[in-house]
C-alpha cells in the first residue's frame, strides 16, 4: 500500500548502513523548544557533528504521563517558549538545510490528532521529519494511524516494555519501521545509574522473533552505561542526560557546545563497541 | 447509534474510551480486565462486596422525598442519598470494590488520586479495612483548599503525596499516580476515581457504581408504582451520574441530564464544561471530550467545587452525549451556591459542592419535566467538607 519505500527514509538507511559497518547507533532525545526552538535549530546540527545518528525531538505535551521531572519539565519550557506542532515542523525544515541526520518526533497522540494525523503524515514528511514514536498509542488503538503516517513515508517505532508478553512482543516488532524502543525498565524517563539485570535476555527475545534493530532506552546518562548497553542492542538512547544540561545551561552560551561535547564523549562510547 | 453498541467488552463506548498508554502498563491493563470479569461473575467476591456495602457503608441509601422542595417546583422530586454513605459520598462504593479487588489480584499497595479528597479518603478507608498500604497524590493546590482531607486521610494511615508539577490540580495527581503505577506496576493497584481513564476503568468504576442507579429503581417504583421522567446528577469524570444512569439507559422514556462546572466564564481555563467548550481528543489514556487549545494542549480548569475540576469526562458520558441519550448542562460557580442553599434551606441537607452544581440548574431542568412528573437528583455527597470554602466565598468570617 505503502506510496514511499522504506527504503527512501533516513531513518531506515542510517541503520541499514550502521547493520553494515557492525557499528552501534548512538540516539540523542531533546525536547523542541527547549528552551526555544532557535537553540534547537543549532543543537541539531552540533549534535549531528558530534557523531550523534539518529535524534530523537520531543514534541512538548501539557501532560507527559509517560516521562519523569526532566522531560516534563523540559515540556513545561517548551510551552512556555510557544512550540507547537507548525513550530517544529518548520525547524525540522531549516535544519535540514544543514544537516541530513535521521529525526524521529517523540510524542503523544494529542498534539498530533490536534495537528491532523492525514496533514501531519504529508507536513511532517515534507520538512524532512523520519518518523514518530507515539508514547500513548498501542498499536491497537491505532485506527490506522500508523499506516497513514507509513503511507506518508514516516517509519513508525514503537515501544516493547519489560512485562510485554512473547505475542505482543512480535506484534510491536513487526509494527515498527526503523527500529523498535525497549524501555529497559519500569517507570518513567529520567536517569539511573545500574542497568537492569535482564538486558541480555529480553534483547535475545525481541530478536528471535524480528529483524528489526532495537534501541535501548530508559535510564541510561554516563558513556560506561551506553557502552554496556550497546553490547546487547543495536542503539542506545539517551534523553534526560541530556536534557538536564539544557535546563543548567538554558540563557548561556556555551549551551549548544556543552551539550555537543558531552553528546560526542557518549556516541564515542556507543562507537567503541 | 443504537443504544446496544454501548457494549464495552473492548472498552469502547462508540468511538469514545480506549486505552491510551503506555506500554509498560498494558499487561496491568489486561490482568484488571480480566479480573474484572471473572469477579463480576465470583460468588464469592460478590458477596464480600455486598456484604461490605451493606453492613460497612450502610446500603442501600434512602431514596428520601423531597417534600417542599416538591412543593416550591409543583414537581415530585426525589434525593438518593449517597450522602449518608460512610465517609460521606457515593466515592466509596469503587474504592471498596477495587481495594477488595486488589486483595484478589495478590497486590498489597494502592496508589490513587484525588481532587477534593472524598476519593482520596474513600480509598485510605478502604485500604485501612483491608490492611492495605495507601499512599494518596493530590495536587498542592487542592491540599490548600481541601485540608481537612488531606489531615482525614492521614488519620486512616495514609501517606499523602503533593504534586508540584502542571496545574498543581487533580489532573496532575493522575499524571503523578500513572507514573507510580508503571513504575511499581507488579506490586501495586491503581485505585482511580472515576469512570475515566484506560479501559477497564470507565467499565469496571460503572459497575461498583451502578448500585445507585439499580438501588434508585427499586426505591422509585416502590414509592411511585413507576419509573421516573428524569434523572439528574452533577458529572466531574462523572462517576456518580454514569452510577445513577446507567441501569435506566434502556429505558428510553427516563430523561438523564448531567450537570457540569460553568466555572465563571466560558473562555477556556474559566470553567469545566467539557461538552460546551471541548472537544474530541485523547486524555489520560482514554479518548473522550477535552478541554484543551488547538494545538492539543490541555488548559487548566476551573470551578468553585474541586471534585468537578478536571478538563475531560467519563468515556460512556461522552457516548451518551453522542448519542443524545443524555442531555449535560453547565452551573455556574454562583447558581452552584444557590444550589448548596436551596437544598440546605428546603431540605435540611447541606450537599457537597459537586452536588450543588445539580440543584443550581434544578429549576432549569425541571422546565421540561411535565408538571407533577417525577425526578431523581443524586445527591453524590455532603457538604461538611466545603462549609469553610462557601463561607470564604461569601466573605462570612468563622
Amino acid at each position: 500500500m505503502s506510496v514511499h519505500k522504506d527504503s527512501d527514509n533516513r531513518l531506515v538507511q542510517c541503520f541499514d548502513r550502521l547493520r553494515e559497518q557492525g557499528r552501534k547507533a548512538f540516539v540523542a532525545y531533546i525536547t523542541a523548544g527547549d528552551p526555544d526552538l532557535g537553540v534547537t535549530e543549532q543543537l541539531i546540527p552540533a549534535l549531528d557533528k558530534a557523531g550523534v545518528d539518529v535524534i530523537e525531538l520531543g514534541v512538548p505535551y501539557s501532560d507527559p504521563m509517560a516521562d519523569g521531572p526532566a522531560i516534563q519539565m523540559a515540556c513545561e519550557r517548551a510551552l512556555a517558549s510557544g512550540t507547537s506542532v507548525p513550530g517544529v515542523l518548520a525547524s525540522v525544515a531549516a535544519i535540514r538545510k544543514h544537516s541530513q541526520v535521521p529525526i524521529l518526533l517523540f510524542t503523544y497522540v494529542s498534539p498530533i490528532e490536534a495537528y491532523g494525523v492525514e496533514r501531519f503524515a504529508r507536513d511532517a514528511a515534507r520538512a524532512g521529519i523520519d518518523g514518530l514514536l507515539l508514547l500513548d498509542l498501542p498499536p491497537e488503538e491505532d485506527h490506522g494511524v500508523f499506516e497513514r503516517l507509513r503511507a506518508g513515508g514516516l517509519a513508525t517505532v514503537c515501544l516493547i516494555a519489560p512485562n510485554t508478553e512473547d505475542a505482543r512482543r512480535s506484534m510491536l516488532a513487526q509494527e515498527s519501521r526503523g527500529f523498535v524502543y525497549y524501555v529497559c525498565r519500569f517507570g518513567v524517563t529520567g536517569e539511573r545509574s545500574d542497568l537492569p539485570k535482564d538486558l541480555k535476555r529480553q534483547i535475545a527475545a525481541i530478536k528471535r522473533g524480528s529483524s528489526v534493530p532495537v534501541c535501548i532506552g530508559f535510564g541510561i546518562s554516563s558513556p560506561e552505561q551506553a557502552a554496556l548497553a550497546a553490547k546487547h542492542g543495536d542503539g542506545v538512547v539517551v534523553g534526560s542526560h541530556l536534557v538536564r544540561m539544557i535546563e543548567r545551561d538554558a540563557g548561556k552560551k556555551s549551551l549548544v557546545a556543552n551539550v555537543a561535547k558531552r553528546a560526542k564523549q557518549l556516541a564515542a562510547a556507543v562507537h567503541a563497541v | 447509534m443504537s443504544t446496544k453498541n454501548a457494549s464495552s467488552a473492548a472498552g469502547r463506548f462508540g468511538e469514545f474510551g480506549g486505552r491510551y498508554v503506555p506500554e509498560t502498563l498494558i499487561p496491568a491493563l489486561d490482568q484488571l480486565a480480566d479480573a474484572h470479569r471473572r469477579l463480576k461473575r465470583d460468588a464469592d467476591f460478590q458477596k464480600r462486596f455486598k456484604g461490605l456495602l451493606k453492613d460497612y457503608v450502610g446500603r442501600p441509601s434512602p431514596l428520601s422525598f423531597a417534600a417542599r422542595l416538591s412543593g416550591k417546583f409543583k414537581r415530585r422530586i426525589w434525593l438518593k442519598r449517597e450522602d449518608l454513605n460512610h465517609t460521606g459520598a457515593h466515592k466509596i462504593n469503587n474504592a471498596l470494590g477495587q481495594a477488595l479487588m486488589t486483595s484478589y489480584l495478590g497486590k498489597k499497595r494502592i496508589i490513587a488520586e484525588t481532587g477534593a479528597g472524598q476519593h482520596g479518603v474513600a480509598t485510605a478507608t478502604a485500604c485501612a479495612l483491608l490492611g492495605l498500604e495507601c499512599r494518596i497524590y493530590m495536587g498542592k493546590e487542592d491540599m490548600r483548599r481541601q485540608l481537612p482531607n488531606v489531615y482525614r486521610m492521614r488519620l486512616l494511615g495514609a501517606e499523602v503525596v503533593g504534586v508540584e508539577s502542571g496545574t498543581k490540580t487533580l489532573k496532575d495527581a493522575v499524571n503523578e499516580a500513572l507514573r507510580d503505577w508503571v513504575t511499581n506496576v507488579k506490586t501495586t493497584h491503581y485505585i482511580l476515581g472515576s469512570a475515566l481513564g484506560p479501559h477497564p476503568f470507565p467499565t469496571m468504576v460503572r459497575d461498583f457504581q451502578s448500585v445507585i442507579g439499580r438501588e434508585a429503581k427499586v426505591q422509585i417504583k416502590r414509592a411511585e408504582g413507576r419509573l421516573p421522567d428524569a434523572l439528574i446528577a452533577c458529572v466531574g469524570g462523572g462517576s456518580n451520574a454514569i452510577g445513577l444512569f446507567h441501569p435506566f439507559i434502556k429505558d428510553t422514556a427516563v430523561a438523564m441530564v448531567g450537570v457540569e462546572a460553568g466555572g465563571n466564564g466560558t473562555a477556556l481555563g474559566e470553567h469545566a464544561a467539557r461538552f460546551d467548550g471541548g472537544s474530541v481528543g485523547v486524555f489520560q489514556g482514554t479518548r473522550s471530550f477535552v478541554l484543551q487549545n488547538r494545538d492539543g494542549q490541555v488548559e487548566g480548569t476551573h470551578s468553585v467545587s474541586a471534585g468537578l475540576d478536571y478538563p475531560s469526562v467519563g468515556p460512556e458520558h461522552a457516548w451518551l452525549y453522542a448519542t443524545k441519550r443524555a442531555r449535560y448542562l453547565r452551573c455556574s460557580d454562583d447558581q452552584a451556591l444557590e444550589g448548596f442553599h436551596l437544598l440546605a434551606e428546603y431540605e435540611g441537607i447541606i450537599p457537597a459542592m459537586e452536588t450543588a452544581h445539580a440543584f443550581g440548574v434544578l429549576p432549569q431542568i425541571l422546565k421540561k419535566v411535565p408538571k407533577d412528573g417525577i425526578v431523581i437528583v443524586n445527591v453524590s455527597g455532603r457538604g461538611d467538607k466545603d462549609v469553610a470554602e462557601a463561607a470564604r466565598l461569601e466573605g462570612v468570617e468563622l
